[in-house]
């Protein structure tokens, strides 16, 4: 019988509506006191629009709370930039927000914490970037180690659980047993040892961060060892580094699925690296409520579902487990967001992905001469990134 | 560390860090913590909503039977509890 095809689209079951936005994601601002190499925030972040007021932030907060949104993520930049950051938990915290502070530390007096613990924050992550003040400092182009001790030290004080976050690659990723014997001495409950993910200056900076298989493998037996020693109440999280696996990861759990970043100028995002997406206009919470955004803004449907998927993602069976992987990773190495993540090995692009971690296998201490390695910072981002759009 | 010893006596409590609460939207009751969300069963919900740190694990099960006509709920509350306390949403205060 051939096919009619109204009818079999017609009998194709209406897309299910999406799921709520759980978790909320607000880049406070772009501006911060650290200028790390790895940073995923945006490299032209300099021509950001001016940032949101607090009125604008505490509507968000309300109209995300009332779709469903559980999971609150305070970042940036350096949240505790913002002086209205207290006021931003405590709204959040009576809507029945779970809160996360996002932080370097920076900024983090005792009087602030006071107050942030009144306001309700639940969770502070502190970042260092290293275990040793000589890397830390230069990784993040600061003098912040002996500060980031002090403020671990206040955590513990106001009674917070502590979860340092370790972001590693190629300059550090050897240091992963002082990391954890540092985590240990400052009490922490949990460490995120979180393997640079590639984007933003991140990928920019990709040939000097990307380590080899073998310092990675070293790393992961480190923490092994580590996690079996007996009498360790300290839980180890190893975000693995994807560029060495044959399978994308699940990222955003699909976008649209489950995840809403704003950015500090309120352009609402399916992901915290989207906005580089060719093609799709982000809608500004200025304009549209966070309701219209999540259910009916076509950049929010762009990627939900498998309609947009191409070959080989489109009659893959394991599509419903990883979503073809990352969106802003296909674009960055293929040119095309609809592309599988080439860390697929069924990617007919996966070879991206295996000549850059081939060209990792020089001997770590030789550095990439050509390139230097260039920190998060305005003037990097106004002299290096910004377009001059014939101003 | 040596784990904890879990009897009919003892009064559970959710973990630090950890919050438990009714979400609308889901339909259920979630347990928060730091980044994450536990999205519960209604006798996962039921049980945890229970753990005060105050109150008994032999008492938490009567007030279950009592609540839901039931009976035997005994050993499937300590089978709960001690997966709970052994993923670090409870804790049993000494």
């Amino acid at each position: 019988m051939a096919e009619n095809p109204l009818v079999s689209a017609s009998a194709q079951p209406a897309p299910a509506r999406p799921g709520p936005p759980l978790w909320l994601l607000l880049e406070l601002t772009y501006r911060c006191p650290l200028h790390c190499a790895f940073c995923y925030n945006p490299t032209d972040f300099a021509r950001s629009a001016a940032e949101l007021d607090t009125a604008d932030w505490l509507r968000v907060l309300r109209e995300a709370r009332a779709l469903g949104a559980v999971q609150l993520g305070l970042s940036g930049g350096e949240p505790l930039v913002r002086g209205d950051l207290e006021p931003i938990v405590a709204e959040a915290h009576r809507l029945g927000f779970y809160t996360n502070l996002i932080t370097s530390g920076v900024g983090l007096t005792e009087a602030r914490l006071q107050a942030l613990k009144q306001a309700g924050l639940d969770h502070i992550q502190l970042s260092f970037q290293d275990s040793t003040q000589q890397m830390n400092d230069f990784l993040s182009s600061t003098r912040t180690f002996e500060l980031k001790s002090k403020v671990a030290a206040l955590i513990k004080k106001y009674d917070y659980p502590m979860v340092l976050n370790v972001v590693l690659h190629r300059l550090n990723i050897d240091h992963v047993e002082d990391i954890l014997e540092m985590a240990l001495r400052l009490g922490a409950d949990y460490v995120e040892l979180a393997n640079t993910q590639y984007y933003g200056w991140a990928w920019h900076n990709r040939e000097q961060l990307l380590p080899s298989r073998a310092q990675v493998e070293r790393a992961e037996q480190t923490m092994r060892r580590f996690r079996e020693r007996d009498g360790r109440p300290m839980q180890i999280y190893f975000v693995v580094p994807d560029y060495f696996e044959r399978r994308p990861k699940a990222c955003m759990n699909g976008m649209g699925s489950i995840f809403l970043t704003i950015t500090p100028d309120g352009t609402a995002l399916p992901c915290h690296a989207a906005r580089m997406l060719p093609g799709l206009e982000f809608p500004s919470v200025r304009a549209a409520s966070i309701e219209e955004i999540w259910y009916g803004s076509a950049s929010f449907n762009h990627f939900r579902g498998f309609e947009w998927m191409k070959e080989p993602c489109r009659s893959c069976p394991e599509k419903t487990r990883d979503f073809g992987g990352c969106r802003c990773q296909a674009y960055l190495l293929t040119g095309d967001a609809a592309n599988a993540d080439p860390v697929c090995d069924l990617s007919p692009h996966h070879h991206l992905v295996t000549d850059a971690v081939a060209r990792a296998e020089r001997p770590a201490a030789v550095p990439v001469q050509e390139k230097p390695l260039v920190f998060r910072s305005e003037r990097n981002s106004t002299t290096l990134f910004v377009k001059r759009d014939g101003i | 560390m040596t784990p904890a010893v879990i009897d009919t006596s003892s009064r559970p409590a959710v973990e630090r860090g950890f919050r438990l609460q009714w979400e609308a939207a889901q339909n259920a009751h979630v347990l928060l913590y730091p980044e994450g969300m536990i999205k519960l069963n209604t006798s996962a919900g039921e049980i945890l909503k229970r753990c005060d740190g105050a109150t008994t694990i032999a008492d938490i099960t009567a007030d279950l039977e009592r609540a839901f006509s039931a009976s035997n709920l005994s050993d499937d509350v300590m089978r709960f509890v001690a997966m709970a306390v052994e993923r670090k949403w409870l804790k049993i205060p000494s």
